[in-house]
């Protein structure tokens, strides 16, 4: 077998470790502290908002609007799909136009 | 999304409801998968070895960076290790996760473990929030379409990657960064949930600018998650931002 094949192989053990390995580790103390329960609530923000802000960073007016875009309708209760495919739609529209 | 019934909790019906919730994951992911496929056979991945890789690493960011490397003269450990750097905020989420998960078998949350890529990850902190039960069959209803067809345009990509149309002019590129955007706008009840989003974003940048990707995503995330630790309120449930 390739080396490709070989670290294709230990990068997907390597990445089941760090899906299991969270809570294996959280599961062995009997109680979670509450500091340690406010950490984990902030999870998803946070880890999400760094998927999100190198990239609105790199971006220029296109990409900015697009994000805006998703925000304003999502601030209004817009869901999912709707935020998804408005956000596109102003992405590709503003792409065209600014080139 | 607001469709769920409290209902007939059967097994089935909560299998087929996460399969629905699956729907915008999913379409959100196909061009991300076929460029995936496109990408790994033009940075010299045979078919095989790129389809492999959706199947068993299942996380596309750090496939990029993956195939990326491949092409490189760099040694096999330092992939592997880019790879896992990528990964790494996948401890989090199975710490925040691994907490709701009690009623589980240990197999069920050993197969759980496999599919908690960000949307999975990110539905069903919502579906806790919402205080739905988070059942294996809805949690495997959510998984199994977006990992089959992740699997399945990683093969269409690889087959037919000079078809795929230009990334930058249909917006494919910026997706994901959108996709990402609905789903922390969707955690906005949460306390702190606008300062730890401001945080974690300056540091997230900041890191990218100085240290460089993918390290702003693990030092981004722990400057969010470390504010969140210590400023939120001791009694929990007050709400702050929006």
């Amino acid at each position: 077998m390739s080396s490709t094949f070989w670290i294709i192989i230990a990068g997907a053990v390597l990445t089941y470790f760090t899906r299991a390995g969270g809570h294996l580790v959280l599961s062995r103390f009997e109680r979670i502290h509450p500091r340690v329960e406010a950490g984990l609530n902030a999870v998803p923000a946070a880890v999400l908002t760094t998927l999100v802000a190198p990239a609105a960073m790199e971006g220029g007016p296109a990409e900015i609007a697009a994000l805006v875009t998703g925000a304003a309708i999502s601030l209004l209760g817009g869901g999912m799909m709707t935020i998804f495919f408005v956000s596109a739609g102003v992405l590709i529209a503003l792409r065209q136009v600014l080139g | 999304m607001t469709a769920d019934t409290y209902a007939g909790r059967r097994p089935s019906s909560d299998f087929l409801r996460g399969a629905r919730q699956s729907v915008p994951i999913v379409l959100a992911v196909v061009p991300f998968g076929l460029l995936f496929g496109a990408l790994a056979v033009e940075h010299g991945l045979s078919t095989f070895e790129a389809i492999l890789m959706s199947a068993t690493l299942y996380a596309g960011a750090s496939q990029m960076v993956g195939i990326d490397l491949f092409s490189s003269r760099i040694a096999p450990w330092v992939v592997v290790l880019s790879i896992v750097a990528v990964n790494f905020r996948h401890v989090l989420y199975s710490a925040t996760i691994g907490r709701y998960l009690d009623h589980w078998t240990p197999l069920q949350r050993a197969v759980g473990f496999f599919f908690l890529v960000d949307p999975q990850f990110a539905e069903a902190e919502r579906r806790m929030e919402r205080s739905e039960p988070l059942s294996f069959a809805w949690y495997m209803g959510l998984a199994l379409p977006v990992y089959l067809c992740w699997v399945g345009e990683t093969w269409l990509g690889a087959l037919f990657g000079q078809l795929i149309p230009d990334t930058h002019t249909f917006g494919i590129d910026f997706i994901l960064p959108i996709y990402f955007l609905a789903l922390v706008m969707s955690f906005r009840k949460r306390p702190l949930w606008l300062p730890v989003v401001a945080i974690s974003a300056v540091a997230s940048i900041i890191a990218y600018r100085t240290v460089g990707s993918p390290w702003h995503v693990s030092i981004g995330a722990l400057a969010g998650v470390f504010f969140g630790a210590l400023f939120t309120p001791a009694k929990p449930g007050k709400e702050t931002g929006i």
